[in-house]
């Protein structure tokens, strides 16, 4: 287990990939003004945003993606009244990117309280993205009073299980996960028994340099236990993992974007559309962080995902709502 | 000696008053059972643990900007989700010691001690 404290989960280098303290902190330090982290041969490298070369290089990618999470529909507190507004922003920023990304992955809490409005009110404003297709996985929101019945209705139609499920673009495996049921008193995240014997069985007859993108609510590495912000049993599902060359994992759930490498795979949050919440620690609850309104914007986001063949690494870009 | 006497006039009438206003402070005279509350805040339930004799109506008041739930580990008792300052009202019956959760952010537990 690596180390962590709490004021700053950034983790120390004990798997001899290259990649120390300082330079995650250089790349976090960038996040939030839009940054390129890039990781290659496990050693990560940041640029900004503006860069040319980089952002050529990104349009030219293989597979371009982006990812959006936490849209909590529905929510209308002082952290943001207008969760509408913001999402449309981020669609916004999707749509004037230099090159059409092929997919959205919505990484969950899509809506505030499950309800059918709010469910309605993000389909409707996803229509207006260039990219066309959604993935969604759940959050805990999104599965409020009917175990997921609902979203499974609406989103996993050809779901396994709970919800969860695999497809393949361009060469690259894709697997959204459920970690948001059947929580346990006093634990964090769970995927349960028979979602981790799908898994094992799900990458099997893959070929070990088949690039794996693994997508769930919950981060799947433990950032901070006392908010509950990790899950239970990801070890298991990441030791079905490790062989492959390339392995990406995108989490939401904690309104802020964070970096993790081990070895071969690449952990990396995403903001939330709707609301930032606190660094680990740094308030008595992780709730929703009131900041001034003309803050808000710099602490949401969308992430661009790129993959160029033969690169062995997917390229992340955050970038705010600004 | 004048001023003494003054002072106690003064502590005379503030009983008086003290008295006269008892009535309106005491609560209300109605035959119910004994309650009890528990806010939900900061991702927390306080008071953390409580005890209350059998019979006790038992409220819960989230005040986050969060829904969570209330739910026994044993399934004995559960509310629906609780959305901004709504509430989960339920009569403790069955005297034992119930450990609870928010089953949408299970970090969160409580305990309830019925006697």
């Amino acid at each position: 287990m690596p180390e962590q404290n709490d004021r700053n989960v950034i983790l120390h280098d004990h798997n001899h990939d290259g990649v120390d303290r300082r330079g995650f902190l250089k790349c976090m330090a960038w996040a939030g003004a839009g940054a390129l982290c890039v990781v290659q041969g496990g050693v990560l490298k940041s640029y900004a945003l503006d860069d040319p070369f980089m952002m050529h290089k990104a349009a030219k990618s293989d597979l371009s993606f982006v990812q959006i999470s936490d849209s909590h529909m529905g929510f209308n507190k002082a952290a943001n009244p207008d969760v509408v507004a913001t999402m449309k922003i981020a669609i916004d920023k999707i749509n004037a990117m230099p090159a059409a990304p092929e997919f959205i992955l919505h990484t969950g809490d899509i809506t505030h309280l499950s309800k059918p409005s709010e469910f309605d009110t993000v389909d409707q404003l996803l229509k207006s993205a260039r990219a066309k297709e959604v993935f969604f996985v759940p959050g805990e929101h999104d599965m409020l009073e009917d175990n997921g019945q609902q979203y499974r209705e609406r989103y996993g139609k050809n779901a396994k299980g709970e919800g969860w499920y695999s497809f393949d673009k361009k060469g690259v495996h894709f697997i959204g996960l459920v970690n948001v049921l059947n929580l346990k008193a006093g634990g964090m995240g769970s995927l349960g028994a028979e979602q981790l014997e799908w898994l094992e069985d799900d990458v099997r007859h893959l070929s070990k340099s088949t690039p794996i993108v693994v997508f769930a609510h919950i981060p799947l590495w433990t950032i901070y236990p006392d908010w509950g912000w990790g899950t239970e049993d990801s070890a298991q599902a990441l030791s079905y993992l490790k062989h492959f060359g390339s392995v990406t994992v995108l989490n939401g759930h904690i309104h802020q974007t964070m970096q993790k490498v081990e070895g071969n795979i690449t952990f990396h949050t995403a903001t939330s559309t709707a609301f930032p919440q606190p660094h680990p620690g740094a308030a008595p609850s992780p709730g929703p962080m009131k900041v001034p309104a003309d803050q808000l914007r710099s602490l949401l986001g969308v992430t661009d995902v790129n993959y160029v063949r033969k690169r062995h690494a997917l390229a992340l870009i955050d970038s705010t709502l600004e | 000696m004048k001023r003494m006497h003054w002072i106690a006039s003064f502590a005379v009438l503030v009983m008086a008053l003290v008295l006269a206003a008892a009535p309106l402070l005491e609560k209300p005279a109605l035959a119910g059972p004994p309650t009890a509350a528990i806010n939900i805040d900061n991702f927390s339930f306080t008071p953390t643990t409580i005890t209350v004799k059998a019979g006790t109506q038992i409220t819960w008041t989230n005040k986050d900007d969060i829904p969570h739930t209330v739910v026994a580990e044993d399934n004995s008792f559960k509310s629906k989700v609780l959305d901004t300052d709504e509430q989960f009202t339920m009569t403790a019956s069955k005297p034992g010691t119930y450990t609870y959760y928010c089953s949408i952010h299970p970090k969160m537990t409580g305990k309830l001690v019925v006697e």
